[in-house]
């Protein structure tokens, strides 16, 4: 067994009320942190800890932490990002539905650390449920001491909000979010400025997605450079895969960085191998805006080392045999898939939720629907994969927000990778 | 800003809970009450946002009513129409769609005898599809209100159906 470090305690009984969680130490990085540690010593920590985020993109979030606006007289405000909606990715919920705590606790020394005062929890708005755990669990810490005026005795204050979504896949990128969170239609921002100097409200902002923050207690309790010790090279510590499709045994995993993809694959700790004994085709590592890969790369690199789920080794070779970690969303997809109809979905989902702003990825994701319905219909021909590519090439790098790129990223490897599945017949797909 | 006396109002007890939403943000900011309000709004006059009921929460928020517009019709989970009694919304995103979401989706058609997105005449169901519920580790998804109903087949729906059906009869 792997060292847990977001679900030691998930699955014991309660753990989801106060009285429970703190009866096996909960919140008692709070009370080190506020007692003894400055907030630039508590930012000090994570840096060391080398922890990136885990929503997606990797980004140390130490450094994320230093770059905000520290003008004083300035309202600071720190976001958990719990917008969750990326296909295939469903860690953040579990983690919140079960261990709400964790995140409060999280959340608490976050906030020290950047000396924000007020919080908002951006939760999808398909959750209602799970907000409402988080609501009670808000109240519980309240009750307690932990949220609220002067906590701990200390002059250090904190209150958190819970803000529901609607339905809106763009409300997960940073800016997005500020301006749903602002009560406006979830367009990104044009970046600079950014967030740490001009985000909610104009104020300084900074957002995390949940599993990021879950994992500071631990390093506050155990120190960074503990942290760092767990992982691989520069992908530290142990990070949560939600793993589904053709598998025997879906579910979220916590991981430390740098298991095999051939273990997690196919060892029964994790996925227990492909369903119904078929064999493996291709996997979508990272969510679903991430490169799909086959089996072969998926397993092993292009040089022939084992593949590993570190933000490094996913990346080895570039978007030519390689993918991403991105937020962990790990599909699995047997040897009966349809690359292109599953593709098909992908792309139907990113016309979806395109805000609309940019012309790229507005018409961009629209046009390429139609042509891949046609191909699925049976009707495509050589040019229309050509003109897929060149439409994918020419909405990557051109949108405001990544969600251009997330497009896009789907279609340019299932080509390269399955090229010959775009001509098949309907009747043999 | 003169406002028309408004067709519909909350209830005292949701004006209450929208009170204190509103005060959740910063004075003069209360236009960022406006998604969470919106899901009240639906939720107190009839399962849609009536043009009145949009103009209604404009009012209460101190906002132009194009302000709710541009909201409401960027937001999926608002309904913009009225809906049957009971809304099912099946997910179709790619770890649903391996699973067989899409056969899920045919069969509900022909048994509800209604495409995605119509509503039955009895004004009993709609059916819409959606996008990833992030509950792809129980594929097929399907959401009904504030519930998923995970691990679904063709047989588990039928089931669901006709408990819902029976449910609405009493």
């Amino acid at each position: 067994m792997s060292i847990k470090i977001l679900f030691e305690n998930i699955d014991v009984d309660g753990i989801d009320s106060f009285e429970v969680y703190r009866k096996l130490g909960g919140y008692n990085s709070v009370e080190k942190a506020l007692k003894n540690m400055s907030p630039e010593d508590i930012v000090e920590e994570v840096k060391k800890s080398g922890l990136r985020g885990r929503g997606g993109a990797g980004f140390p979030t130490g450094m994320k932490w230093s770059f905000i606006d520290k003008a004083p007289g300035k309202s600071h405000y720190l976001i958990y990002n719990a917008d969750e909606s990326e296909p295939g990715t469903f860690k953040d919920r579990h983690l919140m539905q079960y261990n709400p705590h964790l995140l409060i606790e999280g959340l608490i020394l976050s906030c020290y650390a950047i000396r924000s005062n007020t919080s908002y929890i951006y939760i999808r708005g398909e959750l209602m449920y799970v907000m409402r755990i988080l609501e009670k669990a808000i109240e519980e810490a309240y009750a307690n001491g932990f949220l609220g005026k002067n906590i701990l005795g200390t002059d250090f204050s904190l209150d958190i909000y819970c803000h529901p979504g609607a339905a809106a896949y763009i409300c997960g990128e940073e800016t997005g979010l500020i301006e749903s969170l602002e009560g406006k239609r979830g367009n990104p921002r044009l970046k600079p400025p950014f967030p740490a100097l001009n985000g909610l409200f104009g104020f300084p902002t900074i957002i995390n997605n949940v599993e990021t923050l879950a994992t500071v207690p631990w390093i506050i309790n155990n120190g960074g450079e503990q942290y760092a010790k767990i992982g691989i090279g520069k992908s530290t510590g142990t990070k949560l895969i939600s793993a589904c499709g053709h598998i025997n045994k879906p579910g979220v995993y916590e991981i430390e960085l740098g298991l095999s993809v051939e273990e997690f694959i196919y060892s029964d700790e994790y996925c227990g191998g492909i369903k119904n004994g078929k064999k493996l085709k291709a996997v979508v590592a990272g969510g679903s805006s991430v490169p799909i890969l086959p089996a072969e790369l998926i397993l092993k690199t292009a040089k022939g080392e084992p593949r590993l789920l570190s933000y490094e080794s996913l990346s080895e070779g570039g978007f030519e045999t390689g993918t991403m970690l991105g937020s962990g969303g790990f599909i699995v997809m047997d040897e009966d898939t349809s690359i292109v109809k599953n593709l098909l979905t992908f792309t139907r989902f990113y016309r979806h939720e395109s805000c609309g702003q940019c012309s790229p990825c507005r018409e961009g994701t629209a046009w390429m629907e139609k042509i891949l319905n046609r191909i699925v219909e049976g009707k495509g021909n050589e040019k229309d994969i050509d003109l897929l590519m060149d439409i994918a090439n020419n909405i990557e790098g051109n949108t405001i927000c990544p969600l251009g790129d997330a497009a896009a990223w789907p279609v340019q490897s299932a080509i390269k990778h399955f090229r010959d599945e775009f001509l098949i017949k309907p009747e043999i797909v | 800003m003169k406002f028309m006396e408004p067709k519909v109002s909350f209830s005292e007890e949701t004006l209450k809970l929208s009170e204190k939403i509103i005060s959740h943000y910063p004075e003069g900011r209360q236009k960022s009450a406006l998604i969470p309000i919106l899901h009240l709004a639906q939720a107190e006059f009839g399962g849609w946002l009536s043009v009145e009921a949009m103009d209604y929460v404009a009012g209460l928020l101190k906002l132009k009513p194009i302000e709710i517009y541009e909201v409401a019709t960027f937001y999926t989970m608002y309904n913009l129409k009225p809906t049957g009694k009971c809304v099912i919304e099946v997910c179709r995103t790619g770890p649903c769609w391996l699973m067989g979401a899409e056969k899920i989706i045919e069969h509900l058609e022909k048994k509800l005898g209604i495409k995605a997105g119509e509503t039955t005449t009895d004004g009993k169901f709609t059916l819409k599809v959606t996008e990833c519920l992030a509950a792809c580790g129980n594929s097929p998804v399907i959401q009904i209100g504030e519930k998923y109903y995970v691990n679904m087949d063709v047989e588990k729906a039928d089931n669901l159906i006709q408990n819902l059906n029976e449910g609405m009869r009493v």
